[in-house]
């Protein structure tokens, strides 16, 4: 091909984005050397929660909140929990915050699976450049046999059954209100959850050992992880209880920088004096930022304002996990990454199994904490209602629910921020960082789609996926047409008998 | 052979809490693997809004949308999916009747963005930029779509064949669609056209807590009091919209013991589910001692009612007779 | 407002209210012909249903008269009214419809001079209100 005639495709659009939760597409952009000029990460949607929760009584948010997400529903509904309990200024029972913190990492459980096993894990146990149409769940479960498939399922029902026990329903919960829970469990209840914790510090224990086998064992994956492709070096944000451990329920709010050093650690409500949002102009969804920094656009660095949070984040924050099992998952880990604070955005997929493995071994401490059958679930708020904070670590990082009512408790305004919104910034920068990494010189290859993928994927972008409803195949092809708009090149790389649209446009 | 039922998943505004709900079949899933080929899900599949639009018409046996209908692309979806399928079924309360993202129609799109992009505290966004349908950032071209002012229900965008409401639905009703299928496979019968996938009673009639006497002197918020466990929660004081709702669910809040906020829609009878639900609290509240009360105290026992729009129609505001907020000398 | 004609929906009970405007019609008395009269046997019969229905449909005001407390036809309807127009008027009110467009009145079968008034006043306040957020222009509704 002579250089007049090489393709000149300056534009790959990919809508919409599938396997995750919400809307959103991907736009990449190639300047006239055909490298990645830049790529962006828009949010197609916007339901204005902030604003239409307004006039409402603020013991209703912790049922109205859920609705943000039916993947981490918990999450908010806890978040929303502890910011009523806040607004009202009442301290629920010990055994009210057991019950809650039981639920929640139950919750946790459910979510991690579904995406460590539907999402992220067939990369790694199939490969990133295995054939597509096997890497999935199917694949995976033909590499590894239907056993593990069933294994999966049923250890996620665990993980919604508590939570529906607890909560009244998995999604969507009801349980929780200012000053407690609306209902204490039976010792019956109790034990059916401590079988099922049992059950799934097992199948904690036997994910990790997947890791070990699929990934650890592989030094193409481990370079793939430690790849300057996929890292990023930002400011980490995360929970800790009062020993700097990882806890999803309750404590303090940590941040470290780029080498780990403490950066800050407030309290929840203080939150406004480190977090600031950016808007852009091409996406609904917001940018959190690190106020004390400020904002310097999507990059990486210790003079920019953004920070990740999720898996990674809190283990990057934290000094250890607060459970043996998970405590020598989280050493080992970190001893392959090559020390800590790992930037290596691939290791959240990891994290994300040390983590079900501490909210395993929590759910069983606290499935066997006698106070957890307690009666006393519930204090009645006697204050007047005015503002509160509630902060959770919803599966997907840091989030925050802040409520401000009159001395009725209806809401006059709100605050959200929410975990994945958070990690906005740093997923544009990963998607823009891998295609940069990987299209250069017209040259748009097959791994490319699916690595770029990668980068988006380990961020667990708010969605648990089927565990067996896939087709077995990443269809996907690539079009790449000249300034006349004829076809010079197409690649394909699908079974699928109707090729799947990758639009491939020529901008003049 | 039995060829595979086609079915399509499209998505409007959703939580995705109706994609766990259909995971929540857990092994079940698996049976409906076997009946059908799965064509378009976003949420769990990678195909693309191009393969979509190749598909022909009626060569999609059932779609089904979750979700409100919040925006251009939203609706595109819809159309799409109807255009191509024998049948389309609203599923989970957003798509039957607008769900709780419904309750944007209490403002407008102005106002959302205000507080979003502008009034909330940690916005720092002082030239009020706001995300926009066309822009050119870098010398890049930027679409977004359209975000509407109103939420609409699947069924005021297209015509719908069947409703599975709930949020999200319950694994039993979504269970019964498997037969249903199954059966179309077979004979190619379908139930009647407009057939809701739930109870036909009310939530009062599969409630398990004991109903006495139906006379209240004062409401209750849900916070202000522990509940007797066996009793009926309206009957205490505390709302429930469990006698203008649609059963089917299982009772699952009643058995958190909290009380129904209404997510299941109307009986079949009744044409607005907030309207029906102010007559029955008006029945039964202040009823004992109904002629002494002056009308000051009528006005205090019912100002315990906070929030009539958002309780009564929380998930049900896009269908309800007056379907939005309009501020009065709003004239243009 | 110049031009404006509202449209009253009128629901007036068999036994008082009814019987009260008919009195005025045969004395003659004038009042304004805005309002067209549905008569129910009992004020307590009014669904909230019919006035959100009204105003859906058209109306810029509904009126509401029953009989007296304590002299109900049939004994404790009006009780029953009252509670129910209430919470019409918050419902409606959160959807942008001022309260002041709903008007309930005790109006005894001997009251037709007082049926005229509160009638004319009525509709002379929903004039000075305007024409109902439903039915202005550019309101989106439906």
């Amino acid at each position: 091909m002579t250089q007049a005639q090489q393709p000149k495709a300056k534009r790959i659009t990919i809508e919409p984005i599938t396997r995750l939760e919400g809307e959103a597409k991907i736009d990449i952009f190639l300047n006239d050397e055909g490298n990645v000029d830049n790529a962006y990460f828009q949010v197609v949607e916007l339901r204005g929660f902030e604003r239409f929760c307004q006039g409402r009584p603020v013991e209703e948010m912790p049922r109205i909140t859920p609705r943000i997400c039916g993947v981490c529903p918990g999450a908010h509904h806890m978040a929303s929990s502890k910011a009523v309990d806040a607004v009202f200024g009442v301290d629920p029972p010990e055994p009210a915050k057991k019950l809650r913190e039981l639920f929640y990492c139950a919750h946790v459980i459910h979510s991690h699976i579904a995406h460590f096993y539907a999402l992220a894990g067939p990369d790694f146990v199939l490969g990133p450049a295995a054939d597509p149409s096997k890497r999935n769940i199917l694949g995976v479960i033909e590499a590894v046999g239907l056993d593990i498939g069933r294994k999966v399922i049923t250890a996620r029902s665990y993980a919604q059954r508590i939570q529906e026990t607890i909560g009244g329903k998995a999604t969507h919960p009801v349980c929780g209100l200012p000053g407690g829970m609306s209902k204490p469990i039976t010792e019956e209840e109790r034990k059916e959850i401590e079988e099922m914790a049992k059950s799934l510090v097992e199948f904690s224990k036997f994910s990790l050992e997947l890791v070990d086998n699929v990934i650890l064992r592989n030094k193409d994956y481990i370079d793939l992880i430690l790849s300057d492709t996929y890292s990023h070096e930002t400011y980490y944000m995360g929970m800790v209880d009062q020993n700097n451990k990882v806890n999803f329920y309750d404590g303090d709010i940590r941040v470290v920088d780029l080498k780990g050093k403490e950066y800050a650690k407030f309290k929840p409500k203080d939150y406004l004096n480190y977090i600031a949002e950016h808007v852009e102009p091409w996406s609904y969804l917001k940018f959190p930022y690190l106020k004390g920094i400020g904002w310097k656009g999507l990059v990486d660095g210790e003079d920019s304002g953004i920070y990740r949070v999720n898996c990674l984040a809190r283990l990057n924050v934290a000094d250890g996990m607060a459970t043996p099992l998970a405590q020598e998952a989280y050493d080992k880990m970190y001893d392959v990454l090559g020390g800590k604070p790992s930037h290596a955005t691939l290791a959240f997929n990891w994290a994300r199994i040390v983590e079900t493995m501490y909210a395993s071994e929590r759910l069983l401490e606290l499935a066997t904490d006698k106070d957890v059958t307690s009666k006393d679930v519930r204090a009645i708020p006697t204050g007047t209602p005015e503002e509160g904070v509630g902060c959770v670590e919803a599966p997907r990082g840091t989030l925050f629910h802040h409520y401000w009512t009159d001395e009725e408790g209806i809401i006059k305004k709100v605050n959200l921020i929410v975990a994945t919104g958070q990690n906005n910034g740093p997923m544009c920068m990963s998607i823009k960082k891998a295609a940069q990494s990987l299209i250069k010189n017209w040259k748009v290859d097959q791994g490319l789609l699916n690595m770029v993928e990668m980068a988006f994927r380990a961020y667990d972008p708010c969605l648990a996926c089927a565990t067996h409803t896939l087709p077995g195949q990443m269809p996907l092809e690539v079009i790449i047409r000249d300034i006349k708009g004829n076809e010079v090149r197409r690649l394909s790389r699908h079974l699928h008998p109707e090729p799947l649209g990758i639009r491939v446009d020529v901008v003049s | 052979m039995d060829k595979k039922i086609k079915l399509a998943i499209g998505l409007g505004s959703t939580c995705s809490g109706c994609d766990i709900a259909i995971l929540d079949l857990n092994e079940k899933v698996l049976d409906l693997a076997s009946l059908v080929e799965i064509v378009f899900w976003p949420t769990a599949m990678d195909f693309k809004l191009p393969d979509l639009e190749k598909i022909g018409k009626n060569e999609i046996d059932i779609s089904l949308q979750h979700g409100t209908i919040r925006t251009s692309g939203q609706e595109h979806i819809a159309h799409l999916l109807r255009e191509r399928a024998k049948v389309m079924i609203a599923f989970g309360s957003c798509s039957c009747f607008g769900g709780i993202p419904g309750l944007c129609n209490l403002t407008s799109r102005e106002e959302i963005f205000e507080t979003v992009y502008k009034e909330t505290p940690s916005t720092v966004n002082p030239e009020f930029t706001t995300p926009r349908t066309e822009i050119t950032q870098d010398g890049h071209d930027l679409t977004l779509p359209e975000l509407y002012n109103d939420g609409k229900a699947l069924p005021q965008i297209v015509d719908v064949d069947y409703y599975l409401p709930g949020c999200p639905p319950a694994a039993e009703l979504i269970g019964r669609l498997l037969p249903i299928i199954a059966n179309f496979m077979e004979t190619g019968e379908l139930p009647p056209k407009g057939t809701v996938i739930a109870s036909d009673k009310t939530l009062c009639d599969e409630c398990p807590l004991t109903k006495e006497n139906k006379m209240i002197s004062r409401i209750y918020r849900p916070h202000e009091i522990i509940p007797d466990p066996k009793r009926c929660l309206l009957e205490q004081g505390i709302l429930c919209t469990g006698p203008a709702t649609r059963g089917g669910c299982g009772a699952r809040c009643i058995n958190a013991l909290m009380p129904c906020r209404g997510c299941m829609g109307p009986t079949a009878e009744v044409k607005d589910q907030g309207a029906k639900m102010i007559s029955a609290i008006a029945s039964i509240l202040g009823v004992e001692n109904e002629k002494d009360l002056s009308e000051d105290e009528v006005e205090k026992l019912l100002d315990q009612i906070k929030d009539p729009v958002g309780t009564f129609y929380r998930f049900t505001l896009p269908v309800a007779l007056i379907n939005r907020r309009i501020k009065e000398g709003s004239e243009k | 407002m110049d031009g404006f004609e509202p449209k009253i929906i009128g629901f007036c009970c068999n036994w008082c209210a009814y019987a009260g405007a008919d009195l005025a019609g045969i004395s003659r008395i004038q009042y304004p012909s805005n309002l067209r009269m549905i008569r129910v046997m009992c004020s307590g019969t009014i669904d909230p249903l019919y006035i959100l229905e009204a105003f859906q449909k058209g109306a810029d005001g509904v009126f509401i008269g029953g009989c007296h407390p304590g002299d109900c036809h049939y004994q404790s309807g009006n009780y029953k009214t009252r509670r129910k127009v209430s919470l019409a008027k918050r419902l409606l009110s959160q959807l942008g419809v001022s309260p002041q467009r709903i008007r309930l009145e005790w109006v005894s079968a001997a009251e037709g001079q007082r049926f005229a008034q509160v009638v004319t006043d009525f509709i002379k306040e929903v004039e000075e209100l305007g024409p109902s957020p439903l039915n202005q222009r550019g309101a989106q509704h439906g």
